[in-house]
């Protein structure tokens, strides 16, 4: 059946694989049916897909250096970017992002056109001209376009936090999905999760993450399209969603008006402790806020999403593993095109979603019924045990106003289906999906910094005499003492899942962005500039995130630039810090203005020659 | 130093690159500027900053990235540079 090359097989592979998996779920939907348990089915959906993720991993073993860090650079063009997707969806997008849309309307949406917005910037500025130089590692291209060990130094700790700052979040994701799926406790369920993580990547480093993460967007993507549709057309919403909702989402401002937004006081919220870390609807769900203030909020967070997104270390290494520089460039592109389809459909879930909790008209409507009728439906009794769900009556009237329907923001994408009365295989699919998503992201982050640790840091600094047995043996020790320390950190539960995700950004912004831009694209910037660049850059957006974080200082921001946004500060210093002193100090020597030369020129050689 | 021709291809390449992030510019961050005052008007139903930050923009990001993608590609393969042939 599978002639010739490996790469040439990769469609049957995943055609079968695709397939296999749709059957997989018509025989749980056929379970179902024969009467056993919603939990079994959680479970089976979890344990299997792990556990295929895990044979891809071990699979694609190696002993070599080049397919260990850069997959052999044999990843065709669309399956890096299935990969990429995969990499860059996190636990966030797949659980969060409809419920911060569902919560937080237009103004939250910023965070859509920011997450695709950036891939605009890696295809123009980075991707293939990184591919080019042939690195395999993000500091890699700093430490040698600049040359010496202080600027790749500096470019690993950046990555090092950045990336660690993510990953705990994405960890947070796979325990919380593991303990609920499998019914143990969270503490428990993070080690599970982190176990399922690094049989993905230990064995086989970037070559395994690649096809795992090309699994894992499969699989991700069928959890999040499917109930989409399917609860469309059953609330007769539309055949295709995403182009026939306006109705819809003229409906809802309708019911906004009739119900009324209101903000309940700080005071009348601290009397329920049972609505703490819950979310109720007081933003409106189409509606542009008024202001320029609003506006330049908008479009601060989109700046920096975007910003970060061209600074992310996890991400622009995938482009290290296509064939060519013209591949590299043609992966972005799809990249943004398997991400999109995800994105564009958010909305939408949020929609449907609001709409049928909302319209008194529909079966699944609860506001503005009874709430003795609706505590005692069956989903909102599952969910309010768990504490996801909460119902204060706060004007005592015996109905359920909106301001007074409280829910966790991942119950959006985990309760819909039940909510719309799809059979419960459906929520054991996104039960899959979201741990695809979360592990997918979580694989590519501890591999990020393991790999900078071990190439960077270890081989290019400490012992450049070690032969690649042994590097590869430093690369797998280190990634297992980064997955264990992230796991204990997620373990103590220490932010909530957006907050750390919005930092990774702000904090790669900060230090890494103009750095890899000028390294490019500007011959005259110099290893003073790109080292001063990096320690002021970073050091000007950690001290303003400690000034405004609410967990720190707390004090009033300026110009709206709260804790989301500290890259607006940390990347504007970087950018003056490097040019500044790049003007001051002798230009590069003709050798390295000679190796950007090359980087701009698709065809010849990598520089590095790997 | 490098070559006449490598320099026309950079200035070719740097000249697309302007062009790309001035539509994404104008996709990512001008619509937004004046999301309040467009939202009034209506696309598929939905009111149009709503579909810009839902989809619109989205969709743009990606159309204009397989258009510069295969602008970049024709102006290496002007210039001999093109690494293509490679992907086999």
């Amino acid at each position: 059946m599978f002639k010739g090359k490996f790469t040439d097989n990769l469609p049957k592979i995943y055609g079968v694989y695709t397939g296999g998996f749709l059957v997989f779920c018509l025989l749980m939907a056929i379970l179902e049916n024969q009467g056993v348990t919603a939990k079994t089915i959680g479970v089976l959906f979890v344990a299997f897909t792990v556990l295929i993720y895990a044979f891809i991993g071990y699979l694609s073993r190696t002993m070599q250096a080049s397919a260990y860090y850069v997959a052999g650079r044999e990843v065709p063009t669309v399956f890096n970017g299935m990969a990429t997707a995969a990499d860059w969806m996190s636990g966030a997008s797949f659980v969060a992002m409809a419920g911060g849309i569902y919560f937080g309307g237009y103004t939250y949406m910023a965070f859509l056109v920011g997450w695709t917005g950036g891939y605009i910037l890696v295809s123009s500025l980075l991707a293939p001209y990184l591919r080019k130089f042939g690195c395999y590692t993000v500091p890699d291209f700093i430490g040698t376009r600049y040359g010496g060990n202080v600027a790749r130094f500096c470019a690993v700790i950046v990555l090092v936090l950045a990336s660690f700052t993510y990953v705990t979040a994405q960890i947070n994701a796979t325990g919380t999905i593991a303990s609920r799926a499998l019914g143990i406790p969270f503490e428990t369920a993070v080690y599970v999760g982190l176990a399922s993580i690094l049989m993905c990547s230990m064995l086989g480093g970037m070559r395994a993450v690649t096809w795992t993460q090309v699994a894992q967007y499969i699989v991700l993507i069928i959890a999040y399209l499917l109930p989409v549709f399917w609860i469309s057309n059953k609330i007769g919403a539309g055949f295709f969603p995403h182009f026939m909702l306006g109705d819809e989402v003229k409906r809802i401002a309708e019911l906004e008006a009739q119900f009324g937004l209101v903000t309940n006081s700080k005071a009348a919220l601290a009397a329920h402790p049972e609505t703490k870390g819950l979310a109720y609807i007081k933003t409106a769900h189409s509606a542009v806020p008024v202001g320029a203030m609003a506006a330049w909020k908008y479009i601060s967070l989109v700046i920096c999403m975007m910003v970060g997104t061209a600074s992310l270390p996890h991400i622009l290494m995938r482009y290290f593993t296509t064939p060519s520089v013209t591949a590299a460039r043609r992966s972005v592109a799809w990249s943004l095109f398997f991400i999109f389809l995800l994105y564009f459909s958010a909305p939408m879930l949020a929609t449907l979603s609001k709409i049928s909790l909302m319209d008194p008209n529909l079966p699944t409507g609860i506001i503005g019924k009874s709430i003795s009728d609706v505590q005692s439906i069956e989903w909102v009794k599952n969910w309010m045990a768990v504490k996801q769900v909460a119902i204060v009556d706060f004007n005592g009237d015996g109905i359920l106003q909106l301001n007074e329907w409280f829910m966790r923001g991942g119950v959006v994408v985990l309760a819909t289906p039940e909510v719309a009365g799809l059979p419960y295989v459906i929520s054991g699919l996104v039960a899959a999906g979201g741990m695809a998503a979360a592990m997918s992201t979580a694989d590519g982050l501890i591999l990020a910094i393991s790999n900078a640790l071990s190439h960077d840091v270890y081989y290019k600094i400490i012992n450049p005499k070690a032969d690649t047995a042994k590097r590869l043996m430093v690369a797998r020790v280190l990634l297992v003492i980064v997955g264990i320390f992230g796991a204990y950190i997620a373990s103590m539960r220490l932010t909530g899942i957006l907050g750390s995700v919005a930092w990774a950004f702000d904090f790669a912004m900060s230090g890494l962005f103009f750095p890899l831009v000028l390294g490019v694209w500007w011959k005259r910037a110099t290893r003073q500039g790109a080292v001063a660049g990096m320690i002021g850059g970073l050091a000007a957006g950690t001290a303003y995130l400690i000034y405004v974080g609410p967990k720190f200082m707390a004090m009033t921001p300026w110009l709206g630039i709260d804790h989301l946004r500290f890259g607006l500060i940390g990347a504007p210093v970087c950018l003056i810090l490097m040019v500044v002193v790049s003007l001051m100090t002798d230009e590069p020597d003709a050798k390295t203005q000679a190796m950007v030369d090359e980087i701009r020129i698709p065809s010849g050689r990598t520089v590095t020659g790997n | 130093m490098a070559s006449k021709n490598h320099e026309a291809h950079w200035s070719k390449t740097s000249g697309l690159m302007k062009i790309t992030l001035a539509l994404w510019f104008f996709f990512g961050y001008v619509i937004f500027m004046f999301g309040n005052d467009i939202n009034s008007m209506s696309f598929l139903g939905y009111p149009l900053a709503y579909y810009m930050t839902a989809q619109g923009s989205l969709a743009a990001f990606v159309i204009i990235l397989f258009w510069s993608t295969g602008k970049q590609q024709k102006i290496d393969e002007e210039h001999g540079v093109s690494d293509a042939g490679r992907d086999d």
